[in-house]
């Protein structure tokens, strides 16, 4: 539901970088998009389109998700796991102290231009 | 030339808004004032919660309220009605949060000197303010009865980023099979160091203590 405002987001940053590249046309964003990210690709890119059409820079640009898995570390026996399967408890030692190593970006990786 | 080139960025998004969010904090630190932000689903009672809190608080801190919503400014007028509070509408053009640059925005309509408190009522949503920081000192959030114990599971995110969770509408408690020891498990299995306040808006029942502990967090902020 909020991925409207996180393609505003990106339209400011990718229209950032291709004024001080002097780009006049950007073809292609390469996002990086964690697995917890709370973000759903299919919303981001029905937005994406219906606002980067609106922009002359990024008319037909098109956007691609690249899903980054999330893992999680458990702090208690040092093991790495998967997050969405298993949550916040650690499935090795069924410890509490576990913390997002990654899974929850929401960043431009590249534009084609 | 046909080929395509390709500029690597690897930047969050949410990087440049971080960047403005803390800036905020510091110039609010050198004003000494404390900048709550309050979330919250539509209907969990914001803002009377709010009036009740405002009305035990206005005769100790000078506060300010900033009511963000997407269209209307009735909140900000039942807020100043109800308490005689400086109060103020913000309109986020149809987005669903507030960003760090929008409550600025705000803030610029606000006399910072000698205020000690400014509240954000952010848009009732729990999704998207959580991914935002508005460059408040803390994140607060109200979750009703009628919402159902369970929501700290379902929104994660909103939970871990709170620091004062208040249950409202206790009141209707025994109609809900609401289980406020199991909330109160899931709350910190997201977040152990947040808070939980259970109150009722309608009749006062526990207002006090999310006034003390507003009143806390304040001189805390000013003796930081």
């Amino acid at each position: 539901m909020h991925e409207l405002g996180i393609v505003f987001y990106i339209i400011r940053d990718v229209k950032k970088v291709a004024e001080e590249n002097n780009v006049e046309h950007v073809s292609g964003v390469v996002m990086n998009i964690g697995e917890v990210s709370t973000i759903v690709p299919e919303y981001l890119q029905d937005c994406w389109r219906w606002a980067a059409d609106r922009e002359e820079m990024l008319r037909g640009c098109e956007l691609k998700c690249n899903i980054i898995p999330a893992v999680t570390h458990c702090d208690d026996c040092g093991a790495d796991y998967e997050t969405v399967k298993y949550g916040k408890t650690c499935p090795h030692c069924k410890g509490p102290n576990t913390w997002l190593l990654r899974g929850n970006e929401v960043e431009i990786k590249e534009i084609e231009v | 030339m046909d080929g395509v080139k390709v500029i690597e960025i690897k930047k969050s998004i949410f990087a440049d808004n971080n960047e403005d969010a803390d800036k905020l904090r510091a110039e609010l630190k050198e004003h000494g004032t404390y900048l709550l932000n309050l979330m919250s689903s539509p209907g969990s009672g914001k803002t009377t919660t709010l009036i009740r809190t405002l009305n035990l608080l206005k005769d100790k801190l000078n506060i300010a309220v900033m009511e963000a919503d997407i269209d209307s400014d009735v909140d900000a007028i039942k807020i100043k009605d109800a308490t005689g509070i400086e109060s103020i509408q913000l309109h986020t053009g149809g987005m669903c949060h507030l960003d760090a640059e929008m409550t600025r925005q705000g803030l610029d309509n606000v006399q910072l000197q000698g205020k000690d408190l400014v509240i954000l009522e952010n848009v009732g949503n729990l999704v998207c303010p959580a991914e935002f920081d508005t460059g408040a000192v803390r994140n607060a959030m109200i979750l009703s009865v009628p919402e159902g114990y369970d929501k700290p599971l379902k929104y994660p995110l909103m939970f871990s980023v709170c620091d004062l969770v208040i249950v409202n509408k206790i009141d209707v408690m025994p109609y809900f099979d609401f289980d406020l020891d199991k909330c109160t498990e899931y709350v910190h299995m997201r977040n152990p160091k947040a808070q939980i306040i259970p109150i009722c808006a309608k009749t006062g029942e526990g207002v006090d203590k999310v006034a003390e502990w507003l009143l806390d967090e304040v001189k805390n902020w000013k003796n930081k």
